[in-house]
């Protein structure tokens, strides 16, 4: 037998220590800043506590999300929006489960500008009719088109399912919804939930850490007081349920989702389901993968990740295959899932993933951008920087028998709930055929 | 106005004996390494009957080498701790791998196998064949808007089968693709000297060219094939045609114009690219006020240049490109007299006091933004020297588009007139 000519890998280099600066301003903003000079740029990430359960919510909130940059007391839509490009920085505002993000990026030297810029629209969004009106129009138009992707469906119709009566349980608001949001409530809504105490802001780049501190405390000042306490129930466990098929007449690919809740990060077993999960189907040379796609040609690809919301985890599979083998593709994937979840995963393929994980780490926390992301999502869950050092070294200690245990706990079929869109007249007969199924016109 | 920093990224450009072009760009800031290696030939070199082919094939190249079997490639890559991909664009075809630095050779090694003999099968031509199938099928034809304009504008705007052709290529000529056609197209295109290989990142200069002499040198040398132009005159008279799309809920428009040759007229081009950030880039730009805020006639709309919005990825020709949605059907010649007379107006009166140094220097911050990532920044340097035949464009761009006037926007509008321009509508089938 002759040696392998695949090069072997040579000795690991350590990243450089983070150098980092960390405040809570006497508003109750929390302020993280990290020196990062490989580009002469700042990356921000604001993230605004936002969830609520009372009526209506979903709708304020994105309506909001659209409009919260179309002018201030001082600038009207395009006056904002020239202000911002001439410091070379670029604003946009987003929505998830749980929060309202800033996300903002500009020139190393224009940074105390950009702060300027958007306490401006912290204290003082104005929520024009007219530009609320425009927002409106093009919110409706954009969620119509949304549910005319057959994966939006599919996952709305998964959290619905997962989640019953929750917020969690929807994923979009209803064009109706939308149509009945005033621009008044997004006043209303932005006075009561866009408020310092309780958010995080994280700055990453070519900066002092110390100074940006200063910087920010400086800027954002005037913005003051918390926003309103949480009145969202626990998530619910999930009952199992047949797989729901909905149909799409004429759909030449069927979408399939599932899920169940999984472990927060913080949990001592998410180490060895995160390794899980990555065999399965969380990479492109995991199981689910090399059987549907580069076995069978089912599918362009498979994939199943774990998210984190600050109520809970969720362990979710999605895969689009083609109609004629809907059934098969859904009898390889609970092949799969039976065969991780009842018997020992490799050594071969946990050595794979956690080289996989500790790397894909270090790449994605190697830029500005990757790392004030990560950064921002770590502290919405309560965890800092820390855990880009603590993570690598828990993952080194996972056993075979850690990743086996933690995939037979949370890859059995049986505690999934699923849900196919797809035309229903190709596919119904031969899935029902595999398991119970209840249908959705 | 803030001074735009210019990047100094430190380069070195060098050429095997077997012609294969290399560029190395050290930067010690972080432990990862970016490996790109661009062959010479996309979609627009594809043959007759055989749409798609280019595509199918960078698929094939990730199926096994001279010393790896199926399924290998992507395991040393990402049990290696690193991520991988593919892409085929219109004139040229990309494979590259971010991974942590101490697994440099093992990528060298890996792209070098596959450099060398990809391993074309029955099996995996057939295989691979359903896979991309599958991937129209998610990206085109189960979608609304799916291959909205890419797919569909080139053959509204353009006469030669190279240009106007669907890169994805049709299910039936996929179909009729062959091992033997596989085989013809690595030994004509897929040669050391039609490629250029770049590595980024945590090297040493020395050490770096040792390794790819090591893993490159010995790669039998083959003639580059010659390149025939593509280009193609401005229409002289304009186009109109329509698409149905049988999912889309509300109706598309894409307008298309031939725009001058990037190396022939470099100055007109970053005009026309400069135009198409006056036009739509963030709430302040023209067409965005004009037509979302104030007569609300489309729910968005942008403006690019290049196929897939990179305005440097092209040879001559390339396009100048673009697309708004809008809910009311009747609503398209308003469309195109807003754009028209918004176009009329720049070209007549000019620009506004500090509008084109925003946007210059907000273009430039975004350049100096995608360069942070290393994979990022060698996928650039690989693409100006295959491209442009100047992998220092990665530092010299801020400074060209800084000397951008107005008389470059104004003339780029200039050059946008209705009887040159191609207006494909994308005609709503799907439910409201």
């Amino acid at each position: 037998m002759t040696a392998s000519p695949v090069p072997p890998l040579t000795e690991p280099r350590s990243p450089s220590e983070l150098r980092l600066a960390e405040r809570t301003t006497s508003t109750g903003l929390r302020v993280v800043a990290v020196r990062r000079p490989a580009v002469p740029l700042v990356e921000l990430r604001l993230r605004i506590p936002f969830l609520s359960a009372e009526p209506g919510h979903p709708a304020r909130a994105d309506l909001l999300s659209d409009s919260i940059l179309t002018g201030t007391a001082d600038r009207d839509r395009a006056a904002l929006a020239a202000a911002v490009q001439a410091l070379g920085a670029g604003l946009d505002v987003g929505l998830d489960a749980d929060r309202l993000q800033v996300s903002g990026n500009v020139l190393a030297t224009e940074l105390p500008e950009l702060l300027g810029l958007i306490s401006t629209v912290l204290d003082g969004a104005a929520y024009p009719d007219r530009e609320v009106d425009t927002e409106r129009s093009r919110l409706v138009e954009r969620l119509t088109i949304a549910r005319s992707r057959p994966g939006v469906v599919a996952a709305e119709a998964l959290s619905s399912r997962m989640w019953g009566h929750h917020p969690y349980a929807v994923d979009l608001p209803q064009p109706e919804e939308v149509q009945q949001t005033a621009a008044a409530e997004l006043r209303e809504a932005h006075r009561r939930f866009v408020r310092p105490d309780g958010c995080v802001l994280v700055v990453v780049g070519d900066v002092d850490p110390e100074r940006v501190l200063d910087q920010v405390e400086q800027s954002l000042g005037s913005w003051a007081g918390a926003g309103p306490a949480v009145d969202v129930p626990p998530l619910p466990t999930p009952v199992p349920r047949p797989l729901l098929v909905i149909n799409r007449p004429g759909s030449v690919q069927s979408s399939l989702r599932m899920g169940r809740p999984a472990l927060p990060r913080c949990d001592e077993r998410y180490p060895a389901l995160q390794l899980a999960n990555m065999i399965f189907g969380g990479y492109f040379s995991s199981r689910w993968t090399e059987n549907l796609r580069e076995d069978k040609g089912y599918t362009y690809g498979p994939h199943s990740r774990l998210d984190h919301h600050s109520l809970g985890s969720v362990l979710s599979f999605d895969v689009e295959v083609a109609t004629d083998v809907t059934a098969p593709a859904v009898l390889e994937t609970y092949y799969e899932l039976g065969r991780i979840a009842t018997l020992p995963v490799t050594d071969r393929e946990v050595e794979d993933v956690r080289q996989y994980a500790i790397g894909t780490l270090a790449l994605s926390t190697a830029t500005q951008a990757g790392l004030a992301s990560t950064l921002a999502s770590l502290a919405g869950v309560g965890l800092g920087a820390e855990w880009l050092v603590e993570h690598p070294r828990r993952l080194k200690e996972v056993t075979v028998a850690d990743v086996s245990s933690a995939a037979a706990d949370f890859f059995r079929p049986a505690a999934l709930t699923s849900v196919v869109v797809g035309d229903a007249e190709s596919i119904t007969e031969r899935l029902a055929g595999l398991v119970p199924v209840e249908t959705q016109a | 106005m803030p001074q735009l920093p210019s990047p100094s990224f430190a380069l070195s450009k060098h050429t095997l004996d077997n012609g294969l072009r290399v560029v190395l760009a050290p930067d010690r800031s972080a432990p990862v390494v970016g490996i790109a290696v661009l062959y010479d030939v996309g979609f627009r070199s594809e043959p007759e009957g055989r749409t798609g082919f280019a595509h199918l094939f960078e698929h094939l190249m990730f199926q096994g080498s001279a010393h790896l079997e199926k399924l290998e490639h992507f395991r040393y890559v990402q049990s290696s701790g690193g991520t991988f991909n593919g892409s085929t664009h219109p004139d040229y075809t990309d494979y590259f791998e971010a991974l942590p630095a101490n697994a440099l050779e093992r990528g060298l090694f890996l792209e070098a196998d596959r450099m060398r003999s990809p391993r074309i099968t029955e099996e995996n031509l057939a295989n691979q064949l359903e896979v991309v199938k599958n991937e129209i099928r998610v990206n085109v034809l189960n979608r609304p808007y799916g291959g909205f304009p890419w797919i569909y504008l080139p053959g509204v705007l353009f006469d030669t089968f190279a240009n106007a052709h669907n890169g994805y290529g049709g299910f039936e000529d996929l179909e009729n693709a062959t091992v033997a056609d596989a085989q013809d197209f690595f030994a004509r295109f897929y040669t050391p000297a039609n490629a250029v290989l770049a590595v980024a990142g945590d090297l040493d200069e020395d050490e770096a060219l040792a390794l790819i002499d090591k893993h490159f040198a010995d790669i039998p040398s083959r003639p580059a094939p010659s390149r025939p132009s593509f280009a193609e005159p401005p229409l002289t008279q304009s186009r109109r045609s329509t698409h149905d799309d049988p999912h889309a809920p509300i109706p598309a428009v894409a307008v298309g114009w031939r725009v001058p040759d990037p190396h022939g007229a470099p100055d007109d081009y970053l005009g026309a690219v400069l135009l198409a950030e006056l036009l739509t880039s963030g709430d302040a730009s023209r067409l965005q006020r004009r037509l979302v805020q104030e007569e609300q006639l489309v729910t968005d709309v942008v403006t690019y240049l290049g196929e897939f919005g990179d305005p440097l990825d092209e040879r001559d020709p390339t396009v100048f490109t673009l697309t708004a949605h809008f809910p009311d059907a009747g609503a398209l010649d308003r469309i195109l007299d807003a754009v028209d007379a918004e176009l009329a107006d720049l070209a007549q009166h000019g620009l506004a006091d500090g509008e084109l140094d925003r946007v210059r220097t907000r273009l430039g911050s975004e350049l100096l933004r995608q360069l942070d990532a290393v994979l990022n920044r060698t996928l650039e340097l690989a693409k100006f020297e295959l491209v442009h035949g100047r992998a220092e464009l990665v530092n010299e761009l801020p400074a060209l588009i800084a000397a951008v006037g107005e008389q470059d926007v104004r003339a780029a509008a200039v050059a946008l007139s209705p009887d040159r321009r191609a207006v494909l509508e994308l005609v709503a089938g799907g439910a409201r």
